[in-house]
């Protein structure tokens, strides 16, 4: 294959990664960015829901996009759930306490990865994608699944960002992250939109995850590298700046996929973890992000 | 005359510091009373004690017939306080429109209430798309004052809202108190210097580490600078 055709290729990889990641991304982005809270388990709740679309499509018969839209449904929703009550029950009575949530998330991290090991097991396993179709290109065939992905992706940002600076939950959402206190004294309950966010996080997480199943197996020590990646397009792109966090996320996706292509994945990990260095000394705050007051 | 709001006993600490020692207070319907007090001695306390915002630990604040100590803070509101924090603590990353939008949600109050908020703030309206942040500081108590008036509250707290602001605006602040106690509002005003409260309170509290020392008429005032000078110390 020629430099273009394969420029091509590489850079549709590259999006489908950062699509994925800027969806994983976003949930941890809006944890931090409204409960400050540092969700050390939010690969977690990604690797919760690749290994729940997993059983949920295994549940089914007949076309494997019955399997596949039924995962897309009910994986989130029962993440979300589990959130919701691990917010409940462990982040609330720590009073949201900046240093003991990161130490009740690492907690939370082994204790759904070793639930995961228990009950799911050490194997990988795939989930079949929805349709097989392959678009022809002049120089090669692509998964017409692939493109979905970043189509899909795409539309639930696009959601995202409207909900957010269009609806009142946005509204009561924004004035949350942005003065508690002050948000409390105009009858905005913020316990109830901390669960809801925590809950909303990682229901993102979990979307990612049942995207990325039919391309990459459930496994359950799945959620480390997201939650790295995560980490990185966080700090590059600005805590709690849905735009910087797309940005970044296209960013760390298309230099993974390009790089990786061309030269290797080693070099690609190398140079994003050099980005992050350099941002953080000379911009802390994250390309999009507001410095703090 | 009936009262708007009572506190009595009222203990509040910040961890295992006490910051408020049984203080009392009762506020008159339709009447403006004045807390003053210096620096650190409770007043900003007071008012989110009342706001459910700092926990009482002993002691009520009743309003009508409910014991506002034992609601959720996001009720309090809800319950017909509206609360203009020192320093306006406006939400500084939204619009103008956005604060007022905050402010209506509060009680679901609509465009009738907004149009005779903006009438009270015409300047506001033509700054509607403007982040608040950017807002000058007048103007950013004026939007303040606006967001709390959203809720169409029976008890407002004012909390120094003409700290720092120039003569011409604390005028306009004091203009609209008198406005709104014409209208049968009820309003705990906090400021530390006594001339800034004359002409616009009924009755002034005095504070003093985390007690009501004594509350007196401004008529009282009037005739006996000796009474400020006790309490507040100069000026
Ligand atoms: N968040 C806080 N944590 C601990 N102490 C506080 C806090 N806020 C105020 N204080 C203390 O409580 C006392 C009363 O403060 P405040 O009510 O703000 O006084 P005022 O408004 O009359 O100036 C002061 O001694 C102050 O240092
Ligand atoms: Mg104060």
């Amino acid at each position: 294959m020629s430099f273009g055709p394969h420029l091509l290729l590489a850079t549709l990889e590259g999006l489908v990664t950062s699509a994925v990641l800027a969806l994983t991304a976003l949930g941890l982005s809006l944890v931090f960015g409204v409960m400050r809270v540092v969700n050390v388990a939010h690969g977690e709740f990604f690797m919760l829901g690749a290994v729940l679309a997993w059983w949920i499509a295994s549940l089914a018969t007949g076309h494997p996009a019955i399997g596949f839209l039924l995962a897309l449904v009910v994986s989130p929703l029962i993440v979300g759930a589990i959130a919701l009550v691990a917010e409940r029950l462990v982040l609330r009575r720590l009073d949201y306490n900046p240093e003991a949530t990161i130490v009740a998330t690492i907690g939370m991290l082994y204790i759904i990865q070793q639930l995961a090991l228990t009950f799911y097991g050490p194997e990988a396993r795939p989930v079949e994608a929805p349709f097989s179709y392959r678009i022809l290109f002049p120089w090669f065939g692509y998964s017409g699944y692939k493109l979905s992905v970043i189509a899909f992706s795409a539309i639930l940002l696009l959601a995202t960002w409207f909900v957010l600076t269009r609806t009142r939950i946005g509204l009561v959402m924004r004035a949350t992250q942005y003065d508690r206190e002050t948000a409390q004294a105009f009858g905005i309950p913020v316990g109830r939109v901390y669960a809801g966010v925590f809950a909303m996080g990682a229901m993102l997480a979990a979307i990612a995850a049942v995207l990325i199943v039919p391309i990459q197996q459930a496994h359950y020590l799945m959620g480390l590298d997201p939650l790295l990646l995560s980490f990185i397009v966080v700090i590059i792109g600005g805590l709690g700046s849905l735009r910087g966090t797309v940005v970044a996320a296209v960013l760390i996706g298309l230099s993974d996929g390009i790089i990786s292509v061309f030269f290797s994945p080693t070099l690609a990990k190398i140079i994003a973890t050099m980005i992050v260095a350099m941002v953080l000394v000379f911009r802390p705050q994250g390309l999009f992000g507001t410095a703090a007051r | 005359m009936t009262s708007a709001l009572t506190i009595s006993g009222l203990d509040c600490f910040y961890g295992e510091v006490q910051v408020l020692h049984g203080l009392d207070l009762d506020l008159r319907k339709g009447e403006v009373l004045c807390l003053l007090g210096r620096n650190g001695a409770g007043k900003t306390t007071t008012l989110k004690a009342i706001m459910g915002l700092v926990p009482a630990r002993s002691g009520s604040i009743v309003l009508g017939d409910r014991d506002l100590t034992k609601l959720a803070a996001h009720d309090v509101p809800k319950a017909g306080i509206a609360y203009v924090p020192q320093g306006r603590r406006l939400f500084a990353e939204m619009t103008v429109a956005e604060n007022i939008e905050i402010g209506l949600m509060t009680r679901n109050k609509g465009s009738q209430t907004r149009e005779s908020v903006l009438a009270l703030f015409p300047l506001l309206r033509d700054r509607l798309r403007q982040r608040s942040g950017t807002l000058s500081g007048g103007e950013q108590q004026m939007l303040a004052m606006a967001r709390a008036l959203c809720l169409e509250p029976e008890v407002l707290l004012l909390d120094e809202p003409t700290e720092g602001l120039m003569p011409s605006m604390i005028a306009k602040i004091r203009e609209t108190v008198a406005k709104l106690r014409e209208r049968g509002v009820s309003t705990i005003l906090v400021e530390q210097r006594v001339d800034a409260v004359l002409s616009v309170a009924d009755r002034v509290s005095f504070i003093e580490n985390g007690r009501n020392r004594e509350t007196v008429g401004v008529e009282t005032l009037r005739g006996d600078p000796a009474f400020v000078q006790r309490y507040v110390g100069v000026g």
